[in-house]
């Protein structure tokens, strides 16, 4: 069996960060004195750079190489423009 | 941190052409990539839903007990901290460390449902419903008061069950695959630095069931 040791991402440095984030959503979210669009901007923010962090180093998609990358992401895209386009039509 | 030394964590299975990944890491992306268009679905019709809804949103913290669900998320961070070093014992050689952290991870993943089990029990009693408040109860009366809005509660019952309970489901799935996964190959030797290939591929379905929440608590808990 072998015994090698990997260097790993520093995952527990991740999970502080994503601990951070989730207790400044709480504190931005009811203790902050700020406009609600300013708000929904700052709240949007943050989850989607927990969101990253996670994708990143605990998918270790920072680590993949471009095509699997790209094959992943290509959804994301997709996705936004369903959304925006449901919203197009029921909102704007 | 180097991407070499990382990316020599993946077993050493032969790569499919092209990708560079095995096949089954390859499937699961795959699978993934079909979820977040899924997900994209239910937050889709969320958005177009309140933002185009006739009338006030509840404001965020009346119906919905944000305390023990923003503890229901530093759980599922934990879970998956607990996930992938359960990933980088056994790519290290260490299978003892991986059962414990899979272990940990099962846990906090069955704990993660139990809470939301008894966070839908407690809204029912206090008379939210998937389609919106039930006569008589305490929220009823909110809505009386003036304190609820009466004209979107309904849209907000029917979507947040959708969203949460099929979020929940999956956390469920990945409970399952996992406890599978402890009982027939990590307790009985069969992962090895060589072939860890159930280990990575569950992690990642893990990981991304606790991305998607980290949008969910967001938008439907927080906005």
């Amino acid at each position: 069996m072998a015994t090698a040791t990997h260097k790993h991402p520093p995952y527990l440095l991740i999970w502080l960060y994503l601990a951070v984030l989730t207790a400044a959503e709480l504190g931005l979210a009811f203790q902050l004195p700020i406009s609600r669009n300013l708000k929904l901007l700052l709240l949007l923010i943050t989850a989607v750079w927990k969101a990253l962090l996670v994708a990143l180093y605990f998918m270790h998609l920072k680590f993949e190489g471009w095509n699997l990358r790209i094959m992943v992401l290509i959804p994301v895209p997709l996705a936004l423009i369903f959304i925006a386009a449901g919203m197009s039509e029921h909102i704007w | 941190m180097s991407s070499a030394s990382t990316a020599a964590m993946s077993p050493p299975f032969p790569a499919e052409r092209g990708l560079d990944v095995y096949n089954k890491k390859l499937g699961m992306w795959v699978f993934l990539a079909s979820e977040v268009m899924f997900f994209a679905a239910l937050i889709g019709s969320y958005v177009v839903l309140r933002f185009g809804a006739p009338g006030d949103w509840a404001r965020p913290g009346v119906v919905l007990n944000i305390k023990i669900t923003a503890f229901n998320t530093f759980l599922l961070i934990c879970s998956s901290v607990s996930m992938v070093k359960a990933f980088a014992a056994i790519a290290d050689g260490d299978p003892g460390k991986m059962r414990i952290w899979l272990l940990v991870t099962i846990i906090g993943g069955a704990c993660f449902v139990g809470i939301q089990v008894f966070e839908y029990t407690h809204l029912v009693e206090r008379g939210f419903l998937p389609s919106g408040v039930r006569d008589g109860s305490e929220l009823a009366d909110m809505v009386a008061k003036g304190q609820l809005p009466a004209a979107t509660m309904g849209l907000y019952g029917s979507t947040f069950f959708t969203m949460t309970g099929f979020h929940g489901f999956h956390v469920t799935c990945g409970v399952v695959s996992m406890a599978y996964l402890f009982l027939t190959k990590a307790l009985p030797g069969k992962y090895t630095p060589e072939d860890y290939a159930g280990i990575e591929t569950v992690g990642l379905y893990w990981h991304f069931v606790d991305l998607v929440w980290i949008i969910l608590f967001t938008i439907v808990y927080l906005v």
